[in-house]
């Protein structure tokens, strides 16, 4: 088992939550997301004994879903929206931008694993296309300029912990609408920032 | 054109706190919860809702009150609210989890008294990792005061609430495939019958399966009555419904008004018009799901039976709105590259058909065009929806395949000669 005991507790605590185990396969698919940056098959293994399925059932359903990555993943993933209102909102422009920046094909990591970059479908944003998430945290209204400025700023800084209201307030413009609460809580891992996943933390 | 605030009153009132149960509270939240778990009873309540007629506000319409009727009699019974909202264009459910997520909640509690539900799930998409967290804090505020687990409020009501996150599927918007996903399966439709999840839902078990603005409505209806709400909107689309607005307006935004205006009022007042001063060549009244508008139908009323009467759908409430310089090939091929990717694969004439849809439009819209591609188009689209009449037929066991044809029959109908112009004449193939 290639789980520490802690990760394992967590696990355990999630299985819990279900009437059935195997329930709680989605979200122990998120953790082992967190802590390799893909989908590994020591984890495929550590899961389908959790559960009580065989390996090939994991990953029959890690590879349905797409925030399931089966590759290794950069620190960061950057999602740009090519959906309905972000593409007839020069989306298009953004992703160019972002990949002659980061020099990445859709669904690409780079050498140093700092980005993996992947034109998405709709995230909810529409009101603020084009829109763009770094590690599921969205920035709303990116113009092509403050995309790269987004980007390069990542590379600089190397954030522990991705802020949505953070990166909106440096890089982001119009959006869906009024986010009004301050919330400096983000993503620490490349799945989704989640209190039950123990994968968010509050930026100070 | 005013806004009719019910659903986002807390949060307009409260904007820095309206996620926090002691803002929620001192504005009577939770109060129709406690009265309806003290003193109502499960029929009451149902009456209520049947009475304000309300309709589904995940994309289907159909009436609330008529779906809990189903709910089979079991010991285990459940309620999942599908906040997998990603119809393109929408974005409605994310300002009410982000923002009022205890008006869900006290929806949620009510709802499940109703139905004599003890475990509740929150199925969240997984990009929607911020309005997730409030949720699960939401949550977790409420089981603090006793408002969820063990004898709530006092009483002898057990009720829980998990909050589910997905991983990027918008199949799982489809309630079967969600149930499927939420079972931890792959999420795929499931085959029908069994129709109705509140027959045989979740582990097979009788299930409620209702999106998260309907179930944000629900203490409204309760503290109001169901007279009241029936008051609102018209006759077939009652009470008020959350439009999201996006595309080439001024004011893109979500807005919350009564059905029974035209688009065209909405879009110049609450919306501030196009950009720019331009026309409107297109409009997509209820989702990428739905056949377009074309700009000189402005006139039609948003409800769902009028949008349903003129060959489309109000669907999700998100409206996009394209001006007179966008190219409406690329927008289709936006459209339908969306459906390709997010297509289950369970269907041949989806699987397939959605990814030559895509290839076709792709070269006509690279200039790479041959002249029977017209025909070409309408033949894989009549494979998965035969006729191409709406509402559409299906080959197929959920319409996410007849979906991917909306955009290429709006486009055909209305506007053939934008795609024939793309099309090189000398290639005669």
């Amino acid at each position: 088992m290639s789980w520490d005991d802690k990760l394992l507790k967590q696990a355990k605590k999630i299985i819990k939550l279900y009437p059935q185990k195997r329930s709680a396969l989605g979200p122990l698919l998120h953790l082992a997301q967190s802590k390799d940056g893909y989908i590994s098959d020591d984890s495929i293994t550590v899961i389908s004994e959790l559960v009580g399925i065989t390996e090939v059932q994991v990953k029959s359903v890690s590879t349905f879903y797409s925030m399931y990555k089966q590759e290794p993943t950069g620190k960061y993933i950057l999602s740009v929206c090519k959906s309905i209102s972000c593409e007839i909102n020069n989306s298009s422009e953004v992703i160019n931008k972002v990949q002659e920046f980061t020099g990445l094909n859709n669904n690409e990591t780079d050498e140093e694993e700092l980005f993996t970059f992947e034109a998405v479908e709709c995230i909810g944003a529409c009101g603020g296309a084009p829109a763009v998430q770094v590690n599921y945290e969205t920035v709303e209204g990116v113009t092509p300029e403050n995309a790269i400025n987004l980007c390069k700023w990542l590379k600089e800084t190397k954030p522990e912990v991705v802020v949505a209201d953070e990166m909106q307030e440096n890089f982001g413009g119009i959006k869906s609408f009024d986010w009004a609460i301050q919330d400096n809580s983000g993503a620490t891992s490349t799945a989704p920032g989640f209190q039950t996943l123990k994968t968010t933390k509050v930026k100070k | 054109m005013k806004e009719t605030i019910l659903l986002t009153k807390h949060m307009r009132d409260n904007p820095e706190e309206s996620h926090l149960i002691d803002s929620y509270e001192k504005n009577n939240g939770y109060s129709t919860a406690k009265k309806t778990i003290l003193e109502s009873s499960p029929e009451k309540i149902l009456e209520e809702i049947k009475a304000s007629n309300i309709r589904g506000r995940g994309g289907a319409g159909f009436p609330t009150g008529v779906k809990w009727g189903f709910l089979a009699e079991d010991e285990d019974r459940y309620l999942v609210i599908n906040a997998d909202e990603s119809e393109p264009g929408t974005f409605k459910d994310r300002i009410l989890l982000e923002r009022d997520p205890h008006q869900l909640i006290e929806g949620i509690i009510i709802t499940c008294f109703s139905a004599n539900i003890k475990e509740a799930f929150i199925y969240i998409r997984g990009e929607y990792a911020k309005p997730a967290r409030r949720v699960q804090q939401a949550v977790e505020q409420a089981y603090q005061k006793g408002y969820l687990g063990k004898n709530i409020f006092g009483s002898e009501i057990n009720l829980d609430i998990v909050v589910h996150l997905g991983a990027g599927a918008y199949i799982c918007g489809e309630e079967t495939a969600l149930l499927n996903s939420l079972e931890g399966r792959r999420g795929e439709p499931r085959l029908k019958p069994p129709y109705f999840p509140a027959v045989k839902g979740l582990y097979m078990k009788p299930t409620l399966v209702n999106n998260v603005e309907t179930i944000s409505s629900v203490p409204w209806i309760i503290e109001n009555g169901g007279e009241e709400y029936n008051k609102l909107g018209v006759e077939g689309s009652t009470g008020t419904r959350i439009f999201s607005l996006s595309g080439h307006v001024n004011n893109p935004g979500n807005y919350e008004i009564e059905m029974g205006s035209s688009f065209g009022e909405f879009v110049e007042t609450l919306g501030g018009g196009i950009r720019n001063n331009k026309k409107v060549k297109a409009y997509i009244p209820g989702g990428a799901s739905a056949p377009w508008f074309r700009g000189d139908q402005l006139d039609i009323k948003m409800t769902i039976d009028d949008v349903a009467n003129n060959n489309s759908m109000l669907g999700s409430g998100a409206v996009v709105m394209m001006d007179e310089d966008t190219n409406l090939v690329s927008a289709a091929k936006s459209i339908v590259s969306f459906f390709a990717h997010e297509s289950c694969g369970q269907c041949t004439p989806c699987r397939e058909g959605t990814t030559w849809l895509e290839m076709i439009l792709d070269r006509i819209a690279s200039g790479r065009g041959r002249t029977s591609d017209m025909n070409l188009l309408l033949d894989v689209c009549d494979n998965i929806s035969p006729g191409l009449s709406w509402p559409p037929k299906m080959t197929t066991i959920c319409p996410l395949g007849p979906s991917a044809v909306s955009p290429i029959t709006s486009l055909m109908n209305d506007f053939r000669d934008e795609v024939e112009s793309l099309i090189p004449t000398k290639v005669l193939l």
